[in-house]
């Protein structure tokens, strides 16, 4: 494992690019009134941050409280209110602009050869309305926070709960906005504004990846929207679309929360998958197996995605011939994805592979993910669904899915690009030891929960009987040392603006425009426009550019 | 152990001694369930433990050290074929096998005994057929199918019996079924595992399955002296319905004896199944379901009946055709026949049914 494919200016003479994007311009205004998408992504990287903390000091409440059978760490109303709130702030303000607004906001421009998004200010404005919306999340936590879970479940969010329900769905209606306008910004970004030469089929995967998810916020999101309004029009005006004693129904808020909700797990995961094609390439210095499939798969995914939403209501007395329907389609859903994960294995067939730290946080979204795809399959089989469906196990699954894929993905693709984006290396036995301590205190904590799931242990319930503490004792435990996992990034991250080594241009060897020019990177990204004459992940031209480098440098010094 | 304080190694004892790994099997859907999840279980090892082996593999393999150059590769047109259909082909599988569960969880045989459930935040209140109430807790009998008529007074829950394999939502506003059929003695968990507010963690009860014999013995001791359907009749005379729902030739109100299960012309075009739901809904909200030849004079008892009240006032109907007072003393005294092992209880209604149309 000492092989490394690292490759850092010498660090004596070394130093940061004088004029970056970083070193333009001084001083807050000059980031708050940014237009450079670069720097937005920083705003960005810096309040998910923030809110990835909150939301994950609100999960460890909740695994301390399930250390015991009783309810004895808090009441159970605020039990309610932990897991409310630790849903709506890790989905809505983590998880779905986590990825997308931070790497893809910095470079998909970068990778396409382009100088900014199309449309700056829209950028700008995108994340005003994430802050507006996650201060709005806030405030509501403070002054007496919300209890509908994060599914806003109809009537008991419209009729039986006295808490702040209509400044949280403000919130999370605010912040859909926010997500539109990233979603159209990429679209337009990739159809209008690729360099000379960068067709569709030479896009690196993670542009694909996306385009997709990109496709889901603009189409997806304004029906959860929708679903908000009407539930806060119905909560204060009663109005009766969902309320039965009126003639409404309230299997329709389901629907149309469904709509969204399930083609936004896409939306999550489509953007990670993108880095780890990325990554693996990179790594073991090989085009992506199967490019075009991988490509295909991610739309595929996108299209399918819109067609599933009823599997989260098998149980709920929608029709037999519905059920079967939505189910089918489900597992058709699943195939894509099982595409993805045999196309990374084969990208490794003789590849010349290192392990660096970007590389051992996709080893493990590559298990993770299987674990996580492969229960989701359980629940799409409508027959197992019944049994398994509310309970710990697709607790589990989503956390699999969501935490053990999107999270391991997103810390995949901050350690690849943290040397481009600030231009210094963090130390890499630490961070090694950050990716394997995460694997395992992940496991720890929702490999248990599987099984908590098949006896049954019902999901957002804070004391449970006696026999199933064990489990949870152990899934706590585990919390414990992922929440280490966590932790040791910031650290060595933070530490690396200072101290961390100068990086270079491409300490990876890596292919995408986006390593060709300097890092930090210019505000314009480019000195000259770049011209794809390549097919993406081309190592042999990546080689006849160094030796080119090299040749001039010769003929310079004769 | 004895290093340890007396509270904490008594602690581990009990806590290592008392755990579950697996939930009981007590159904007759359980095992064919059972038999689903193990084989997606091993699927998943077995694709799982590919892709782990060949990560690794490859890893040892191609690794840099070993392999200093790679061989650049477009991709292989055979290979991706084959991990797209096996993987498809085996989620088709999956999808059968699941599907033929799911059916036969939500179709009740035709003998099944019904058993009426209400949701409310935060308990589960049981009607029995003869009149038994519980909150809590549900016993019933092994070896007959059980069909539970679920409904929610409030907001959604959802009914899950993990022993049994089965869970369904209860709806506000709407009937939803599930059955089962215990095949085991004993005391199991009952969940609300929908969401359902402040003390949606306790909304818990047992499940009591009984061997025939002493399932009786607990309706013999349990009963209220009234059935479902006697409770319904004291109702459909306190709210006065008879006023227009009576046999007289210039009644206002359709006759309801018989009406339960037939087909009803509407006033608005159409016909309509007179069953639970239909009942339900016109009871409530009238107007919408006027039976043809009648006006639309009927008031909304909307509010004013609780879903207990309703379901009993349904029960009522249902046993109009039947004399429901011979149901009752067979309800409530001797309802299974004498040697239930052999006599299916689908002679049951037979019986009961034959004697009189009023």
């Amino acid at each position: 494992m000492s092989e490394t494919i690292v490759k850092l200016p010498d660090q004596a003479t070394a130093r940061i690019p004088k004029d970056n994007f970083i070193t333009r311009e001084n001083g807050l205004l000059s980031w708050l009134l940014t237009g450079d998408h670069k720097r937005i992504a920083i705003l960005y990287l810096i309040s998910i941050t923030f809110f990835f903390f909150i939301g994950g000091a609100l999960a460890g409440l909740i695994r301390l409280e399930l250390l015991t059978p009783q309810t004895d760490l808090m009441a159970t109303d605020t039990y309610n209110k932990v897991f409310t709130m630790h849903g709506i702030v890790m989905i809505f303000l983590f998880l779905v602009p986590s990825v997308p607004a931070t790497l893809g906001n910095f470079f998909i421009p970068m990778m396409i050869g382009a100088k900014d998004l199309a449309l700056p200010r829209i950028n700008l404005l995108s994340w005003y309305l994430y802050v507006i919306g996650g201060i709005l999340v806030i405030v509501t936590m403070v002054t007496g926070g919300v209890d509908t879970g994060w599914t806003f479940t109809t009537p008991l969010s419209t009729h039986y709960v006295n808490t702040n329900v209509l400044s949280t769905g403000l919130a999370v209606f605010i912040v859909g906005f926010s997500s539109i306008f990233t979603g159209l910004n990429f679209i337009v970004t990739i159809h209008k504004m690729r360099a000379p030469g960068m067709t569709w089929f030479r896009l690196p995967l993670f542009v694909w990846a996306h385009y997709a998810a990109s496709i889901l916020m603009v189409l997806a999101t304004p029906v959860v929207a929708i679903a908000i309004v009407l539930v806060a029009l119905e909560r204060t005006l009663g109005i009766g679309v969902f309320d039965p004693t009126k003639g409404g129904d309230p299997l329709l808020f389901q629907h149309l929360f469904w709509f969204y909700s399930h083609p936004a797990v896409y939306i999550m995961i489509l953007p990670g998958m993108g880095v780890i094609s990325e990554v693996i390439s990179t790594f073991s210095r090989k085009r992506v197996f199967g490019y075009t499939a991988v490509a295909f798969s991610s739309v595929a995914i996108a299209v399918f995605g819109f067609f599933v939403w009823a599997h989260h209501m098998f149980i709920m007395g929608i029709s037999n011939y519905a059920v079967l329907v939505f189910s089918l389609l489900t597992m058709l859903v699943a195939v894509p994805s099982a595409i993805k994960i045999f196309n990374w294995t084969f990208t490794l067939y003789k590849g010349s592979i290192t392990f660096e730290t970007p590389m051992l946080y996709a080893f493990g979204f590559m298990g993770l993910f299987t674990i996580g795809g492969m229960t989701g399959v359980f629940l799409g089989s409508s027959g197992t669904d019944i049994h398994l469906t509310e309970t710990y196990f697709i607790v589990a699954h989503f956390h699999f899915v969501m935490v053990g894929g999107m999270l391991m993905a997103f810390l995949s693709g901050i350690h690849f690009w943290w040397p481009k984006i600030t231009g210094r290396m963090y130390p890499e036995k630490i961070s090694q030891l950050a990716a394997v301590v995460t694997f395992i205190g992940f496991n720890f904590t929702f490999f248990p929960q599987f099984i908590l799931g098949t006896l049954g242990m019902p999901r957002r319930i804070a004391s449970y009987p006696p026999e199933f503490q064990v489990l949870n004792v152990f899934s706590t435990a585990g919390a414990t040392i992922l929440g280490v996992g966590y932790l040791l990034p910031v650290l060595y991250l933070i530490w690396s603006l200072k101290y961390g080594e100068v990086a270079g241009d491409n300490p990876w060897q890596a292919t995408g425009l986006e390593w060709q020019t300097q890092s930090p990177p210019l505000t314009e990204n480019f000195v000259v426009q770049p011209i794809m004459d390549h097919e993406a992940y081309d190592y042999a031209w990546l080689e006849s550019q160094h030796q080119s480098e090299a040749e001039t440098e010769v003929t310079h010094a004769e | 152990m004895n290093h340890f304080s007396p509270v904490i190694s008594q602690f581990l004892v009990k806590w290592l001694t008392n755990f579950a790994l697996f939930p009981p099997e007590a159904s007759k859907i359980a095992p064919q369930m059972d038999a689903l999840y193990f084989f997606m279980v091993l699927v998943s090892v077995i694709g799982l433990t590919i892709v782990v082996l060949l990560v690794t593999a490859f890893s040892i393999l191609y690794s840099k050290k070993r392999h200093p150059v790679a061989v650049q590769i477009e991709g292989s047109t055979l290979l991706e074929a084959t991990w797209t259909i096996i993987p498809l082909g085996l989620f088709l599988i999956m999808f059968v096998w699941g599907a033929l569960i799911y059916f036969r969880v939500f179709t009740p045989p035709a003998n099944a005994m019904n058993i009426y459930v209400v949701g409310k935040q935060w308990m589960w209140k049981a009607e029995h057929p003869g009149g038994q109430h519980e909150i809590n807790a549900l016993h019933i009998p092994t070896g007959r199918a059980i069909q539970v008529t679920l409904i929610s007074q409030d907001v959604f829950h959802s009914f899950s019996i993990p022993a049994f394999r089965v869970k369904r939502e209860a709806i506000p506003g709407r009937y939803t079924t599930v059955w089962f059929e215990a095949t085991t003695p004993g005391t199991y968990h009952l969940f609300c595992t929908q969401y359902c507010g402040t003390n949606h963690s306790q909304m818990t009860g047992d499940i009591v399955v009984m061997t025939p014999e002493d399932y009786r013995k607990w309706l013999a001791s349990s009963t209220s002296g009234m059935s479902l359907a006697q409770n319904g009749e004291r109702l459909f005379a306190s709210l006065s319905c008879a006023a227009c729902h009576n046999s007289r030739p210039d009644a206002r109100g359709p006759n309801l004896a018989g009406v339960y299960g037939a087909k009803l012309p509407l006033a608005s075009g159409g016909s309509v199944t007179a069953d639970d739901a239909y009942l339900r809904e016109a009871i409530l909200n009238p107007s919408q379901h006027i039976t043809q030849g009648y006006a639309p004079i009927m008031p909304t008892y909307q509010g004013q009946i609780s879903e207990e009240g309703v379901i009993s006032l349904i029960e009522y109907i249902k046993n109009l055709d039947t004399d429901y007072r011979i149901q009752q003393t067979l309800n409530t005294t001797n309802m299974l026949p004498e040697s239930e092992g052999n006599a299916p209880a689908a002679e049951r209604p037979t019986t009961v049914k034959e004697p009189v149309k009023p």
